[in-house]
């Protein structure tokens, strides 16, 4: 028997009173590649921070090399040989190999010196085992490709005398053609005994690396068993679960026959790489009273997708968009919302809110052109605004004019909403508009979708919660790398389909 | 995977916390920046009825006085407030004031050309300056401190180059080259150095309160006011919402240049005489008062009331310590003293 190197027992954790994880068990042996997976917001994330020292206050008992351990910060863990290989890579761009593997634990030398010579001795070792002997050492790492900055910072877990590695989704950042030097080095570090816990969302690697699987769903623990004991069609119905509840509110069809959004051709150049698209050449349709779902994981291009339509991207859209009768080919937020087109972005500090101003104008923002008359400001016409929004929306909040920052989330989401609604837009695209907000409020969302879409609305709606995308889209689009793979109806559509196919199988 | 970073950003004022404030209301009140601004400046004052050099203090003349030579930095800071409510800084206003300064001297005392031409020339200049500056930085993403550090030099340089590197006096050239030395100012810069009200404020502290005004109906009257403050908040929001984010820093910038432009007229006027070197350091005043205020460095929080006591307060701070004759070396000291400690007593409410 393999010496166990991790050993979580009846692990939880929660952020004021939500809880995201709760009693996992989980074990790491010498020489495994030991898979999570889990649906978005399974608990993936939060069960690797506890581990590796983020998160330092968790319910459960947790050992590393058979001792009782409780990390307070990301440094003791990795002081302890827990190291986490980052999705976005943790080098310092401007460093050169060698200093970035020493940061921070410089070889002493008396008078403040650190002794260079030894270092990069020690790297060109390291190096050697990444198939990297070759590697420049002394020129800044922003020189390296993605793949070879990865391997760079598998060496610097290395020089930590790492013995448990975490790597999350380490294929997504990296060219296809890299990614079997990246499994031959997992190989490797397996053999040497190393164990690594490994995040994926693509099913073919799963089962190209895994020796053993445990899965997660909603932040609770589902099994964990031998890849060989799990075959994919298992695995797929252990993700989603079985959820039978009545989270959601009827909904009723308000599908009209006519089309109201028609995409034709739509690409959206990577700005990083002007050669590669974040989404290619996707054409539908939409109707009128229609909810459309848009499905696919992260990196999927969904969400890019939507921003596309709404004009985020600018100059780097390229196609046509057809609103009723009006076709056109420009993109820029502003026309976006002059034709009726409103985006609710997935990421409410980012690019939703402006925390430090009041929630009236927080709601009158997006609209403040057409209460005003040749820039002078109408403040009435702004406070009714914000004040048919809040009965609307059922904002609770003291007063309009305290800063949005201090609503709860899932009230600075309905003053968002409401911020788009009062633009009158005949297409409502909303990219996870119930993340991060307490259950009541989603139900007040999902109500909201059903009135709106019986006046006429048509809703593009993107959401990691797969029941929530199955109970309330008429129709949904899953899309893989960029492009729309599979297309489902409000019947045909089950967990386990689209699972399948957003994850390319 | 983001969702357990974004239920630990949203938990913390999540429930009924929006309901229920739980702080007491005194608490709130001394919370609120414009009562914190206050404070100081009431301080400030109190200092003065202490130290009040014998009952000068409690005259009306250092007040008047006190305005009227803050009047300068204050017009230079209603611009200055305008850029950083966007999340920037303008470090040309010095410059550019003494590159306005320079021509209205010139065209107006040495060429006797009409009030009315010099004047919209001068205001265009510094409007130009400034909207240049939003332009590199709204168009090409320029860092607000590199966009505007340039513009400092290259408005000095112009300033410099206009007048020949010296003051431009109150002098014509006879044909031959002599020079005339005139008696008499321009209409214009005597009625800019009168006092009215029975000779109870000085026009250029008119001037100051009348640019206070414009940027208060900008910032609140109007759409590009919140914009400005909408864009400091959160420049990709705004964007999204379709607010006009290069026009708006191109306004913000070129007012605070508007502002500049008047603020150099009232300087030369003052001094009767166009000099290149006028205004140096003034953007570090004008910013100080900005700050003092309580107006937030990062942009979108503050405004142009909180301004005005930041003026008010820096301007008493100055005339209570000349009016007890403290000398200018332990004064410069002592007034870095007091902003460190204002500053520290705005901060402390971010908690």
């Amino acid at each position: 028997m393999a010496e166990t190197l991790v050993k979580m027992t009846n692990v939880g954790k929660s952020f004021s009173g939500v809880t995201v994880l709760q009693g996992v068990n989980f074990d790491l042996v010498a020489g495994e590649v030991h898979v999570l997976v889990g649906e978005n917001g399974a608990g993936k994330s939060t069960l690797i921070k506890i581990l590796s020292g983020v998160y330092p206050d968790f319910e459960g008992e947790m050992e590393v090399f058979g001792k009782p351990v409780r990390y307070e910060t990301p440094i003791q863990a990795s002081q302890a040989g827990v190291s986490v290989i980052h999705q976005e890579m943790s080098l310092i761009p401007a460093l050169d190999t060698v200093d970035n593997i020493f940061l921070g634990r410089e070889r002493k030398r008396p008078f403040w010196r650190y002794d260079r010579p030894a270092q990069e001795r020690h790297t060109r070792e390291l190096l050697a085992r990444l198939d990297l002997a070759d590697l420049n050492i002394r020129v800044p790492v922003e020189e390296f490709s993605m793949s070879v900055k990865q391997r760079i910072e598998i060496a610097k877990a290395l020089a930590y005398d790492a013995r448990i590695f975490i790597m999350d989704e380490p294929t997504s950042a990296i060219p296809e053609s890299d990614v079997e030097l990246l499994f031959a080095i997992i190989a490797q570090l397996k053999a040497e005994g190393f164990g690594i816990i490994y995040i994926t969302h693509k099913m073919e690697e799963i089962y190209r690396i895994a020796d053993r699987l445990t899965v997660l769903r909603n932040g609770e623990w589902v099994i964990t068993e031998t890849a060989e004991n799990l075959p994919e069609r298992e695995l797929v119905k252990k993700m989603v679960g079985r959820e039978l509840d009545n989270r959601f509110p009827p909904r009723r069809r308000t599908i009209r026959d006519r089309v109201r959004l028609r995409v034709e051709n739509l690409s959206i150049h990577n700005p990083d790489l002007p050669d590669r698209f974040l989404v290619h050449d996707v054409s539908f349709s939409a109707c009128e009273g229609e909810i459309l779902g848009i499905s696919g994981l992260q990196g999927s291009g969904n969400t890019e997708l939507l921003n596309g339509i709404f004009g985020t991207y600018g100059k780097l859209t390229t196609g046509r968009i057809s609103l009723d009768d009006d076709v056109r080919n420009s993109f820029q937020p502003i026309d976006s919302i002059d034709r009726g087109i409103s985006l609710l972005t997935n990421d409410r500090k980012a690019s939703g809110i402006i925390p430090e101003a009041s929630v009236q104008d927080n709601i009158a923002l997006a609209s403040l052109r057409r209460y005003s008359r040749k820039s002078w400001r109408n403040g009435k016409e702004e406070a009714a605004a914000a004040r048919r929004q809040k009965t609307a929306m059922r904002i609770r909040l003291h007063d309009l004019s305290q800063a949005i920052s201090t609503l709860s989330g899932g009230n600075q989401q309905k003053a968002l909403i409401g911020r788009w609604l009062e633009t009158d837009p005949k297409v409502l695209l909303l990219d996870e508009p119930t993340r991060g907000i307490d259950v009541g409020a989603k139900f007040e969302i999902y109500d909201l979708m059903n009135e709106l879409t019986a006046s006429g609305m048509t809703i593009l709606l993107i959401t990691s919660e797969l029941p929530e995308l199955l109970a309330m889209s008429d129709r949904i689009l899953v899309m893989h790398r960029g492009h729309i793979t599979a297309e489902f109806d409000r019947d045909s559509a089950t967990q386990e389909n689209i699972v399948h196919a957003a994850m390319g199988a | 995977m983001s969702t357990p970073n974004d239920l630990a950003a949203a938990s913390p004022l999540a429930g009924d916390a929006d309901l229920s404030d739980k702080s007491s209301p005194f608490r709130r009140f001394f919370a609120k920046a414009w009562v914190r601004a206050m404070l100081a400046l009431i301080i400030i004052f109190v200092l003065g009825c202490i130290f009040n050099a014998n009952g000068t203090f409690f005259r009306w003349t250092p007040h008047r006085d006190m305005l009227r030579q803050t009047s300068v930095y204050g017009i230079l800071a209603c611009g200055m407030t305008m850029a950083i409510l966007t999340g920037g800084i303008d470090l040309g206003v010095g410059s550019v004031l003494a590159a306005v300064a320079v021509p209205y001297s010139l065209f107006l005392m040495v060429h006797e050309w009409s009030a009315w031409i010099v004047v919209p020339i001068c205001l265009v200049i510094g409007t130009a300056c400034g909207a240049w500056n939003g332009f590199l930085i709204g168009r090409f993403k320029f860092q607000p401190f590199i966009a505007t550090l340039a513009m400092m030099t290259f408005a000095r340089g112009l300033a410099k180059t206009m007048s020949s590197s010296r003051k431009i006096m109150n002098v014509s050239y006879n044909e031959d080259g002599s020079i005339i030395y005139k008696t008499v100012f321009p209409d214009l810069t005597n009625w800019l150095n009168a006092r009215i009200l029975g000779n109870n404020i000085a026009v250029v502290t008119i001037i100051m309160f009348a640019c206070m005004l414009l940027t208060y109906i900008i910032l609140n009257k109007l759409t590009w006011g919140r914009y400005v403050y909408s864009v400091g908040g959160n420049e990709e929001a705004s964007r999204l919402s379709g607010v006009p984010v290069l026009w708006t820093k191109i306004l913000a910038y070129g007012f605070s240049g508007f502002c500049c432009a008047i603020a150099g007229i009232c300087q030369a006027a003052q001094e009767y005489q166009g000099d290149p070197e006028a205004g140096m350091g003034y953007e570090l005043n004008a910013i100080g008062m900005v700050v003092i205020g309580g107006t937030s460095l990062a942009g979108g929080r503050g405004g142009i009331g909180l301004t005005i006591i930041g003026v008010l307060t820096m301007g008493y701070l100055d005339k209570i310590l000349s009016l007890n004759a403290v000398e200018e070396a332990s004064r410069l000291m002592l007034t870095a003293a007091i902003i460190v400690i204002a500053v520290l007593f705005q901060s402390s409410r971010r908690k």
